[in-house]
């Protein structure tokens, strides 16, 4: 059967998604979904198809949707999604992951939690509030938020976080020890002697290379970072790009050395593509090497960014890749990012991009 | 808050964008409660999840939802006066 091939989006008013065949020239758009209430991140369960929205509403606060049909239909849950009476209340899920039947939600203020009832119910990951380091974790720009959640693919009790601005975080035990993985990520907002601590770091994305689960990579606040160690050791990538700063990685499905990005100007020279050309820049040697990709992005007057959860590649060969703006435009390429084309525009602001193939 | 003994039922108006969360549910509610936090554990059995809907987990009403007891903003703590209303709505917000 020919597969289908969906692109999740979480925007500012709710979730969408496209689909199309495998040749991914024409996509049909859906949405907007779960009550056009903000949507930090929407991801499918590529086990089960099941898709799963999260994010925060002014009114009616934070909740976990979810679809079974692939978008037709959305319950949604926050039960166990709270912390301990008293504590700061949450204010609104940012990231969802899937993986060997649990399904984890990332929230602001920073915590994890776990559902093993497919989203019906949530439990917190408590150690990870418990480490000693938490009451001096700082807020990034959009709030002390749980951003990037990686799993591993062979052992169930590991996992790596990215909090902003905590850092990286690596649980061997289920979630209930955690361990700063920071070494080597510097912090450019702090005095010169001071650049190098153990956390408080800006992660802004956590991915893990394809088929190595020791090699990972993040795009920080302040730079461009691969660990071939699982995190306990970092070495900067950032030669070669056109800035340190961006928000979105995004690891190629089976070439582990191979890995995207869309640098932005700057932290304070407004957060947009490069003199308002747009690339998305990729590496095929674990980033010894850039080239930017262009054809097919506009090259003069783009003022837009990409936000950190919103660039995402599909597993077709070759790999489809997708970058959504902060704009409202979904930009596509079927060839692994050689040509790109508009497939979405006048969306709201785009706040999470993930892909699902569906066979037959 | 209080445990509730048998009293006079309270109606309760829901705003529309909090009833599409519930398939099932009315605007108009009527039910038995003294004050305002036991109305929303009520809401709570006969939906499921909508306490999380109205209260935040300190807990204490939502900051963006107004709660209406006789015509003056309420709390949790809020008496329910028997046979009286309650509007739940929606507060200026959003962006």
């Amino acid at each position: 059967m020919a597969p289908r091939v969906f692109v999740l989006l979480g925007t500012k008013k709710g979730a969408f998604t496209l689909e199309s065949d495998a040749t991914r020239r024409s996509w049909s758009l859906r949405g907007p979904f779960c009550e056009t209430w903000p949507m930090n991140h929407v991801v499918a369960d590529a086990a089960t198809g099941t898709i799963y929205a999260g994010g925060g509403n002014e009114w009616f606060g934070p909740a976990v949707w979810k679809s079974t049909d692939l978008g037709q239909t959305w319950t949604h849950s926050s039960d166990g999604l709270a912390y301990e009476a008293g504590e700061e209340a949450i204010k609104s899920v940012w990231s969802v992951a899937c993986h060997n039947g649990q399904v984890y939600a990332g929230v602001q203020p920073a915590g994890l939690f776990k559902s093993a009832d497919n989203g019906q119910s949530w439990t917190q990951v408590t150690g990870l509030r418990a480490h000693p380091t938490a009451p001096k974790w700082q807020p990034g720009g959009a709030g002390l938020i749980l951003h990037s959640i990686v799993t591993h693919p062979l052992d169930p009790d590991q996992l790596w976080v990215g909090i902003s601005a905590a850092g990286v975080f690596h649980t061997a035990d289920g979630g209930q020890n955690w361990t700063p993985r920071n070494s080597g990520t510097r912090c450019d907002f702090l005095p010169e002697a001071e650049r190098y601590p153990e956390f408080g770091q800006c992660v802004h994305c956590l991915v893990m290379a394809a088929g190595q689960p020791d090699r990972l990579y993040q795009q920080n606040h302040c730079g461009m970072y691969r660990s071939e160690d699982g995190g306990q050791h970092w070495e900067s990538i950032e030669a070669g790009l056109p800035s340190s700063f961006g928000f979105p990685a995004v690891a190629h499905p089976r070439d582990p050395a191979t890995l995207f990005l869309l640098p932005l100007n700057g932290d304070i020279a407004g957060r947009y593509v490069p003199e308002g050309k747009a690339a998305v820049w990729r590496t095929r040697n674990a980033g010894a090497g850039w080239e930017a990709k262009r054809d097919g992005l506009p090259q003069e007057n783009a003022f837009f960014g990409v936000l950190r959860q919103a660039m995402a590649a599909d597993r077709l060969d070759p790999v489809g890749v997708y970058a959504g703006t902060n704009t409202g435009t979904l930009f596509a390429s079927a060839d692994e990012g050689e040509r790109w084309t508009s497939i979405a525009q006048y969306l709201p602001p785009i706040l999470s991009v993930e892909t699902l193939v569906v066979d037959g | 808050m209080s445990t509730s003994p048998a009293v006079e039922a309270v109606l309760v108006v829901l705003p529309a964008a909090l009833i599409r969360l519930f398939p099932g549910c009315n605007q108009h509610v009527s039910l038995c409660a003294t004050d305002v936090w036991e109305m929303i554990t009520a809401l709570d059995r006969r939906w499921p999840g909508m306490r999380d809907r109205l209260c935040d987990s300190q807990p204490r009403v939502r900051r963006h939802i107004n709660i209406f007891v006789e015509g003056e903003r309420a709390t949790l703590e809020t008496r329910l006066a028997p046979g009286g209303e309650v509007f739940i709505m929606t507060a200026i917000s959003g962006g």
